[in-house]
């Protein structure tokens, strides 16, 4: 009965001898630099790839928010608070992107923002029309809120349609909104600068509702005064 | 009942098959238990999840069904560990190489496939014992097993909180989501109800063998 169960250990019994802290320290060693060198070698070869990923997604997403705009141009902000392009479009130190359409005309600027979510920051960008003075369109590209709740703020047609005509008109001294951004109930929206929250993902839209509102009062006012030098000049 | 058991042990078909019903690691073991409540509220997260922790398992099983003769015991789970967060941190960079928005949906939980514990527990009780070979198919077995399992909740907690398959709506717009089904509540229910139609064919097929 007792050598039953030894049989099948039998392949896997060490030898009774006792194992010194040497041969530990050098097993542990071995599959360590094994594994250092598999986690090298696949970030090494993967790098480029998500690198290149990340660039096209983030492409691909500025012209989906800001849609009839065919080339871009990038924008940052500099040690002195002045707006000034990047030589290269897809630099990702890149704050703002002037979208133009065929006829080289500005058709709007999409601005990147960022603020905490639920569990971790979320990153989105958002389509601004300085003619009309509205939001055009959000998207977010990079969240962890929760599967099939928070993550909604990404893809709830309803939800992502509050940011196709957004009215952040701004008083005439150019400085604060006339109607600072609300977020109201589900199904609530009756006015044009309110957000209608997800039910059961408020946590998620109070955080996309306050990175906007943050980034309207930080970033638009510069533009609009970018804007209006351009013009006068 | 008991069979006699070959020095060479269980022919490699069953290696194989174990893990997908007799001993299916969520509906059986009941292991791993984690992502199978977490990630399961849509059949491409669950497709996904299932898919990378199978990866994961072959790579590990294989690694260390290799190494067992030279892992001291001592150390051994430290070292499985390692080896499993080493697949694991590279499976991560190859889905985000892959597709940038299977990364987004998945988020969090690929990194937390290094405590499921399938992985480390098919590492001590199966890679440490068995030469590489039958390692590797007793992985792809629970990795399978696994896998379907995970699309059984998935399925079901997609078609009835979302009313859709695979992102396709498939009950049309009258249909009112039940909103618990993607809450982490729905995913002990539906698993329940899982075991409870496992545990109920068991039953009916061990009864039918007593009879006949």
């Amino acid at each position: 009965m007792a050598a039953e169960p030894q049989k099948d250990l039998a392949g896997a019994a060490q030898p009774a001898a006792e194992t010194g802290s040497g041969k530990m320290v050098m097993a542990m060693g071995a599959v360590g630099s094994i594994a250092a060198v598999l986690i090298v070698f696949t970030f090494q070869f993967t790098l480029p790839i998500i690198e290149a990923n990340k660039a096209e997604y983030l492409d691909k997403s500025v012209y989906q928010v800001m849609s009839g705009a065919t080339t871009k141009k990038a924008y940052a902000v500099d040690a002195a608070g002045q707006l000034q392009a990047l030589a290269d479009e897809n630099d990702p130190a890149a704050q703002y992107y002037f979208c133009y359409n065929a006829e080289q005309k500005l058709v709007g600027i999409v601005v990147k923002a960022s603020g905490q979510g639920f569990q971790d920051v979320i990153r989105l960008i958002y389509g601004y029309d300085p003619d009309q003075q509205k939001v055009v369109g959000m998207k977010v590209l990079q969240s962890t809120e929760t599967p099939g709740l928070g993550d909604k703020i990404e893809k709830d047609p309803v939800f992502l349609a509050n940011f196709q005509a957004l009215d952040v008109t701004f008083t005439p001294g150019g400085t604060s909104l006339s109607h600072p951004l609300e977020l109201v109930k589900s199904g609530e929206k009756n006015q044009p600068w309110q957000i209608s929250a997800i039910t059961g993902a408020t946590v998620s839209s109070r955080a996309v509702h306050k990175i906007l509102s943050e980034s309207s009062k930080a970033d638009l006012p510069l533009l609009v005064q970018f804007l209006s030098q351009q013009t006068g000049e | 009942m008991d069979q006699p058991v070959s020095p060479q042990g269980p022919p490699n078909m069953d290696i194989f098959l174990k893990g997908l019903w007799k001993e299916n690691p969520t509906f059986v073991q009941l292991l791993g238990m984690c992502p199978v409540l977490a990630v399961t509220n849509s059949v491409i997260n669950a497709l996904a999840m299932g898919l990378a922790t199978m990866f994961v398992l072959i790579m590990s099983n294989l690694l260390v069904s290799l190494l067992r003769k030279v892992i001291p015991k001592q150390v051994r789970i430290a070292t499985y560990i390692l080896i499993i967060a080493t697949f694991v941190t590279v499976t991560d960079y190859a889905i985000q190489a892959i597709s940038i928005e299977v990364h987004k949906s998945l988020g969090a939980f690929i990194a937390l496939i290094v405590v499921n514990c399938i992985i480390l527990g098919r590492a001590e009780a199966f890679a440490s014992k068995n030469s590489p070979w039958k390692s590797i198919l007793d992985a792809l077995g629970m990795g399978l097993g696994f896998t379907f399992a995970v699309l059984c909740l998935g399925v079901v907690r997609e078609l009835l909180g979302n009313g859709s398959l695979l992102g396709i709506p498939v009950f049309g717009e009258s249909f009112e989501p039940w909103i618990i089904m993607i809450l982490p509540g729905g995913a002990f229910f539906v698993l329940g109800g899982w075991l409870l139609l496992f545990n109920w064919l068991k039953i009916r097929k061990s009864a039918g063998v007593q009879h006949g």
